[in-house]
């Protein structure tokens, strides 16, 4: 075992870090609110929006996220600069870099598993509850944002921490498409001094504590949340 | 060009097409994907039973062994696994006296992905065990069955419809994850895709394909558990 390496890389390491911590973050944040959008329109009364949501949910959870990624960097990526305008519009910087169309993929992705636990959720809330909002005159608007998804977002707390987890295992694909994350910065030490476990390791082992920091900040989250059962 | 034309074109059979590579693609993720299930089974039966027999080192190793695969994301598992086993293999031969061996890549794949997988059934496989009423263990033994009796008799058959959710879970992850054997360079459906979309600079159209292809895979076998759950469960009182 030979970690030397480990101090000439360690703005690559710590970069790789950053990196995959904000896709993690990136992906977690604008996830969840789409996938609010997406648990309403299942559970809600108009039909198109729930066959879109539904579709939406099929297609991302039944390919796999390496396929999303290459279609949206390379398909996607191929027709943008096409869009008028856009080249020249202070968003191209951003929208050139694999960095983003790491993130959007991860988003749409992360969006389809939570749209459907979250579904699972809001109909798990107890009718009672809703009728009660219902029955002191609350509108359909506010029973959402005081009871209906309050109480959803608690029923699923315990699923969410492990897909949080879940999705920063999924983050290091990314370097498929040049970001250079954690993992692309392990791929990349490998390359340089030909080195195969070590830096695999040392990656490893930050997931690993990732990992477990996630877990215990949701058992926290959990603990803080009263239940009765 | 008309642009669906060129996309069937694109997409037939035949060799100026890349239908028949992508297709040849979707049955190597699936022959992949499924022997990779059947050693993934076939470990975590022996895992789900070692963890549950009680002996101290064997339930210490085992715990190690699927925690740690959880918890490691699944690229960087079928990254080192695959040089790792390579590697491991090739000094296992040269101890023997042998030559290295280049290992196929197929075989590869299912060892690094079902051992991937064992790690997973093992957890399955042992809350559906757990599951079983113990009244009915009890009964087997008062029946006098020795463990391997019971095992069969009882064991198997009531496991079986406690895990079939999990393993469909299981059977949906499998297939995603083969696309990462992609990264090590054997051909399934999804380096197909990127192969065939690279040569033809039609990236969407192959990803796209890829995906539908991936789509199908995952709603048929879908319908296949229900059917099977269905089939499993028949005799038990319906949950409301």
């Amino acid at each position: 075992m030979d970690f030397s390496w480990i101090f000439p890389y360690r703005d690559l390491i710590l970069q790789g870090a950053f990196l995959t911590c904000l896709l993690l973050v990136i992906s977690v944040t604008c996830g969840f609110g789409l996938a609010i959008f997406l648990a309403i329109a299942q559970v809600g009364k108009n039909p198109v929006a729930r066959w879109l949501a539904k579709g939406y949910c099929t297609f991302f959870r039944g390919t796999p996220l390496l396929i999303q990624l290459w279609l949206i960097y390379y398909g996607l990526g191929t027709y943008l600069p096409y869009v008028p305008g856009l080249r020249t519009s202070f968003l191209w910087p951003i929208l050139r870099e694999g960095l983003f169309f790491a993130a959007l993929a991860l988003t749409l992705n992360f969006a389809a598993y939570q749209g459907e636990i979250l579904r699972g959720a809001m109909l798990a809330v107890p009718k009672g509850e809703l009728e009660a909002a219902r029955a002191v005159g609350m509108s359909p608007a506010m029973i959402l944002r005081r009871i209906w998804l309050p109480r959803a977002i608690r029923i699923g707390l315990p699923t969410f921490a492990g897909e949080v987890v879940l999705q920063l295992k999924a983050t290091p694909i990314v370097f498929s498409v040049t970001v250079m994350d954690l993992y692309g910065a392990a791929y990349k030490i490998r390359q340089d001094t030909l080195l195969v476990y070590e830096p695999l390791l040392l990656v490893t082992l930050f997931y690993v504590g990732l990992t477990f920091l996630i877990t215990q900040a949701f058992q926290k989250l959990e603990n803080a949340v009263p239940t009765r059962r | 060009m008309n642009p669906t034309h060129s996309a069937l074109d694109l997409l037939s059979i035949a060799p100026p097409g890349w239908g028949g590579v992508l297709l040849a693609g979707a049955l190597a993720t699936v022959l992949i994907s499924s022997g990779a299930y059947l050693v993934g089974m076939l470990i975590g039966l022996f895992g789900a039973l070692g963890k549950l027999s009680g002996f101290r080192p064997l339930q210490f190793l085992l715990n190690a062994y699927t925690t740690i695969i959880r918890a490691v994301p699944e690229l960087i598992l079928i990254v080192a696994l695959y040089y790792a086993g390579t590697d491991g293999l090739n000094r296992i031969l040269a101890w023997a006296g042998l030559g290295p061996i280049e290992i196929n890549g197929l075989v590869a794949a299912v060892a690094v992905l079902g051992f991937v997988q064992g790690a997973y059934m093992t957890e399955v496989l042992r809350g559906a065990i757990l599951a079983i009423p113990v009244g009915q263990l009890e009964a087997a033994k008062a029946f006098g069955m020795r463990p391997a009796l019971r095992f069969r008799r009882i064991v198997l058959p009531g496991l079986i419809p406690n895990a079939l959710p999990g393993f469909a879970n299981l059977w949906m992850s499998v297939i995603k994850d083969s696309a990462l054997i992609a990264v090590v360079g054997y051909q399934e459906l999804a380096l197909a895709a990127r192969v065939a979309a690279s040569n033809t600079k039609e990236y969407m159209v192959f990803f796209l394909a890829a995906a539908v292809l991936y789509l199908v895979i995952t709603i048929v076998s879908n319908m296949l558990f229900a059917t099977l759950e269905a089939y499993f469960r028949r005799g038990q009182r319906p949950v409301v």
